[in-house]
């Protein structure tokens, strides 16, 4: 168990105690006892937040996204057949399952590391690869590589791969250990492809719930599904799916590079233009707020769209509501090579990727003006398995089938 | 059977408040001594060392019939009022099984075995660990691969014996060697390749 969570146990008894001598004491302790108690301590650290690892789905989708996110992909050794898959599962499960309750791994040679947890969450996600090793006709339609683009420059360096580990946190230090944890566990099986890491906002730094900005300044994600929402069940958990995803997604990760350079070249107005948005608060450009409905019909003096047929959101949108996803994306901002490389790991889940995320981005791919300065680079689609009890283990539905 | 039970309660909730502070327990409305006493008396009529031991977070080392030895570890927790001593291990994948410590001279740790067993305090736990005391499997007959669950049987000083299932994990370390004596004298046997470094 770790420091930090026995310290606020003992904090927590020593209170009740308290409590209940000043209970004895008479009506003044009485009255003490009744007030708010400040505690000496201040409230706790947000490094001891918690989100459960077990439960009817993963964790890591619904969750409000962390501060920190970090995407590794791995291709399974040759060698290792189902019983292996089924080996993995468990150690990365019960890895996840431990640290997200600010607990070491077992084994953890640093598990100092692990006391802080700041709602740690490990999500897994199954490419083609691994679940046509196990069973091939369970390989839902839709997951492998998405049809082609005009506008992508996939490098297939950031493509396709057997397993998916996204870690998150609001402590880059915890995503850092989690993340070295599970892929000791991982190399007897399967070696990495890829690592992506990305950011957001620092925990705290704004109020819970306020629309991520991306690196090009833009509001980014304001028509996002809400979690808890009936919505949100049926474009995310929803859908047609095989019996071993129940309670499962799926995942497209599209690395998008951003040319910042020359979106530079852009004054505001045409920067506000190719979105269809004002920068300073996501509002539609027909609108006031970031929540109003966009009007596409809507024409100014001259006659013209307020929202250009080029504007992003014109062509992202679409009348048919099933054709929606929901983004959980992470900022890039690599200079290692010395020039910058910076963009959005574009998370998206949605039930079924070629019926709610392809139609979408073949009109974006047709007609988007914010083509101009962003290049997807990278693109891989996995399965989201459903979440696990406690004593279960992620992938369980397909490997014990 | 109940009565075990009974006593086996009484001890986590004793163990409960020696975790923390007795001066918690007793404001979070737990006797405390009351606790113990239900303890001693069941202890004295019925329970073994068997029933008050509990492992926390087991494990073992990933090791193939080539290398041939490994290490279990873990937190060994007494759940009752007295000391108890675990005098022997077995498993059954493995020809020979000590209980081992380790001497430590800077960064080289020598195991060797450990006389008298592992007493555990009464209400106490005792962490086996990487360069620390372990129970050591030996003449493995199966590997052990990462990933499996292996169960591993104690024995205690007054008879006693209980199992517990431990999972095996790829390490890198936990490599520690034998002293120059046994290391010689295993130099054509099983034991060599362990601790290679």
């Amino acid at each position: 168990m770790g420091d930090g969570k026995a310290r606020l146990s003992r904090r927590g008894l020593l209170l009740g105690a308290a409590a209940g001598a000043g209970a004895a004491g008479g009506a003044l302790a009485h009255r003490w006892a009744a007030e708010p108690a400040p505690t000496p301590e201040g409230p706790a650290p947000n490094g001891t937040l918690t989100v459960p690892f077990h439960g009817a789905h993963q964790a890591g989708v619904e969750t409000p996204p962390q501060a920190h996110g970090t995407f590794i992909a791995l291709d399974l050794e040759p060698e290792t057949d189902a019983g292996g898959i089924r080996r993995l599962m468990r150690l990365l499960s019960d890895d996840a399952a431990r640290m997200s309750r600010g607990e070491p791994a077992l084994a953890d040679t640093e598990p100092e590391l692990a006391e802080v947890p700041a709602r740690l969450t490990t999500t897994f996600g199954f490419g083609r690869g691994l679940v046509e090793r196990v069973d091939r006709a369970a390989v839902p339609d839709w997951l492998g590589p998405l049809p082609e683009f005009d506008h992508d420059r996939i490098d297939p360096a950031w493509g396709e791969a057997d397993l998916l580990l996204q870690v998150c946190a609001d402590d880059p230090v915890t995503v850092s250990h989690a993340v070295r944890m599970m892929l000791k566990d991982s190399r007897s099986f399967a070696r990495v492809r890829w690592t992506q890491t990305g950011f957001r906002r620092a925990h705290g730094s704004q109020p819970e719930g306020t629309t991520m900005r991306n690196l090009m300044g833009q509001v980014d994600g304001t028509v996002n599904p809400a979690p808890g929402t009936e919505d949100f069940e049926r474009l995310v958990w929803g859908g047609d799916k095989p019996r071993w995803l129940g309670g499962g997604t799926s995942l497209v990760l599209r690395r998008i590079a951003t040319h910042l350079d020359t979106w530079d070249e852009l004054d505001r107005p045409a920067r506000e233009a190719v979105i269809g948005r004002r920068l300073d608060n996501g509002a539609p450009l027909t609108g006031e707020d970031e929540h109003d409905e966009a009007d596409l019909t809507a024409k100014d003096e001259s006659g013209l769209t307020v929202i250009a047929d080029f504007a992003h959101i014109r062509r992202a949108r679409t009348g048919d509501p099933g054709q929606r996803i929901f983004r959980r994306a992470y900022n890039y901002d690599h200079r290692d090579s010395g020039g910058q490389d910076a963009g959005l790991l574009f998370a998206s889940f949605q039930a079924d990727p070629l019926r709610q995320f392809v139609p979408v981005q073949q009109r974006l791919d047709e007609l988007d003006l914010l083509n101009e300065w962003t290049t997807a680079v990278g693109s891989a689609v996995f399965a989201v398995p459903p979440g696990c009890a406690e004593g279960g283990y992620v992938g369980q539905t397909l490997l014990e089938a | 059977m109940n009565r075990t039970r009974t006593a086996r309660i009484a001890w986590t909730a004793s163990l409960l408040c020696l975790g923390l502070t007795l001066t918690a327990c007793g404001g979070n409305g737990v006797p405390a001594e009351d606790a113990a006493q239900e303890g001693t008396a069941e202890s004295a009529a019925s329970a073994t060392a068997a029933d008050a031991f509990s492992v926390t977070a087991p494990w073992i080392k990933a090791a193939t019939t080539e290398e041939g030895m490994t290490g279990v570890f873990g937190e060994l927790v007494n759940g009752s009022d007295e000391e108890i001593t675990l005098v022997s291990a077995s498993y059954d994948g493995a020809g020979m099984v000590e209980l081992h410590e380790v001497v430590t001279e800077g960064t080289d740790g020598t195991m060797r075995e450990k006389e008298g067993g592992f007493p555990i305090p009464a209400g106490g736990s005792r962490a086996l660990e990487p360069g620390a005391d372990h129970i050591m499997l030996m003449e493995l007959t199966e590997d052990l691969e990462p990933g499996v669950e292996a169960t591993v049987t104690v024995e205690f000083s007054d008879g006693s014996t209980t199992g517990f299932t431990a999972s095996v994990k790829d390490y890198a370390g936990a490599n520690e060697d034998y002293g120059d004596e046994q290391a010689q004298e295993g130099e054509d046997t099983e034991h060599e390749g362990h601790g290679d470094h």
